[in-house]
């Protein structure tokens, strides 16, 4: 499967300066987890975050895996990119309540991704109206998974009701080379808006 | 999916930090890179920050890994490590330089990165 070797070392080269941070962002169980374990080179890491009273009065999670908790949380992932350079991947559900989480997030992102199933496309839209919220820039993968149709293009597009040149690539989240292409396509598609935005 | 990882670190999360929830300042995202200075001695500190001098005494490593490692909120983690910074037992490497580095260039060294690991 391509999965990235699980390193030894804990800590960052001596020489890395800059942290980059990208969000792979998606509904329950729509392979986030997997996405950034397959590109980390430490161990996934897991923080919690404890919730709002008032989300936790709403907590749709209730039921699921007999989750009745207040916490939230977040998986992310260490990509060394350069001597100088470390880029993380954080893994985050996309539900409005978790306010303070998304704070700390989106707070010096590049950019997200968002990972969609084909059989539940309709659940995306809320973690696309929090970035659009949050005035994050973001890629669409569809994640592949075995079984699931398979729709042209056009079609996801449609139902995703995504801007003529918002990315959509397809990836397998299992895999390593995959899920590095759909972030290349994420991190063009910023170069582009990024290009755009200083020449206007 | 994620299974439900085990609550011990969750119990009562500001307990250890004096039941502070915000930090002495507010410098810390999730990848601001934090290191222990070896000089300073840890008698004075209770359990968790020493836990944390410790971890970070190893290297460099971001607030999101250390609150990952010490199984703490990341909002905890913060507190403890504002004190820790004031305390000069912690020092920071700034986070994402938007200001120091043009956000061009950044993403032109991520993509690059990114590519060279295909």
């Amino acid at each position: 499967m391509g999965s990235a070797p699980a390193s030894e070392d804990v800590y960052l080269r001596q020489t890395v300066r800059t942290a980059a941070k990208l969000l792979v962002v998606g509904h329950f169980a729509v392979g986030k987890t997997t996405f950034v374990g397959s590109l980390s080179e430490i161990k996934p890491l897991r923080t919690e975050e404890t919730m709002t009273q008032a989300g936790a009065l709403v907590d749709d999670l209730a039921g699921i895996d007999g989750k009745s908790t207040t916490t939230v949380a977040m998986d992310f992932g260490r990509l060394t990119l350069s001597d100088q350079l470390v880029l993380y991947l954080f893994g985050a559900p996309g539900q409005k309540r978790f306010t303070r989480l998304w704070q700390d997030m989106t707070q010096g992102a590049l950019g997200a991704l968002v990972l969609a199933d084909t059989r539940r496309l309709d659940q995306s839209f809320d973690v696309m109206g929090l970035l659009e919220e949050h005035d994050l820039p973001y890629a669409v993968a569809v994640n592949h998974f075995d079984g699931a149709p398979s729709y042209h293009e056009d079609e996801i597009r449609e139902a995703l009701d995504l801007l003529p040149d918002t990315p959509l690539v397809t990836c397998d989240a299992r895999d390593r080379i995959s899920s590095t292409h759909a972030l290349i396509a994420l991190v063009q598609y910023l170069q582009v808006r990024n290009a755009h935005r200083t020449h206007v | 999916m994620t299974p439900p990882r085990r609550e011990r670190g969750l119990v009562r999360p500001y307990v250890v930090t004096g039941g502070r929830a915000y930090p002495t300042r507010n410098t810390f995202d999730l990848v601001t890179l934090v290191i222990a200075q070896h000089d300073r001695p840890l008698s004075e500190l209770n359990p968790e920050q020493r836990r944390l001098v410790e971890l970070c005494r190893g290297g460099a490593l971001s607030v999101a890994e250390v609150a990952g490692h010490l199984e703490l909120a990341v909002s905890v983690t913060k507190v403890l490590l504002g004190d820790l910074v004031d305390s000069g037992h912690i020092v920071t490497r700034a986070p994402i330089p938007k200001a120091q580095l043009p956000e061009s260039q950044l993403l032109q060294e991520v993509l690059d990165g990114l590519r060279a690991s295909l």
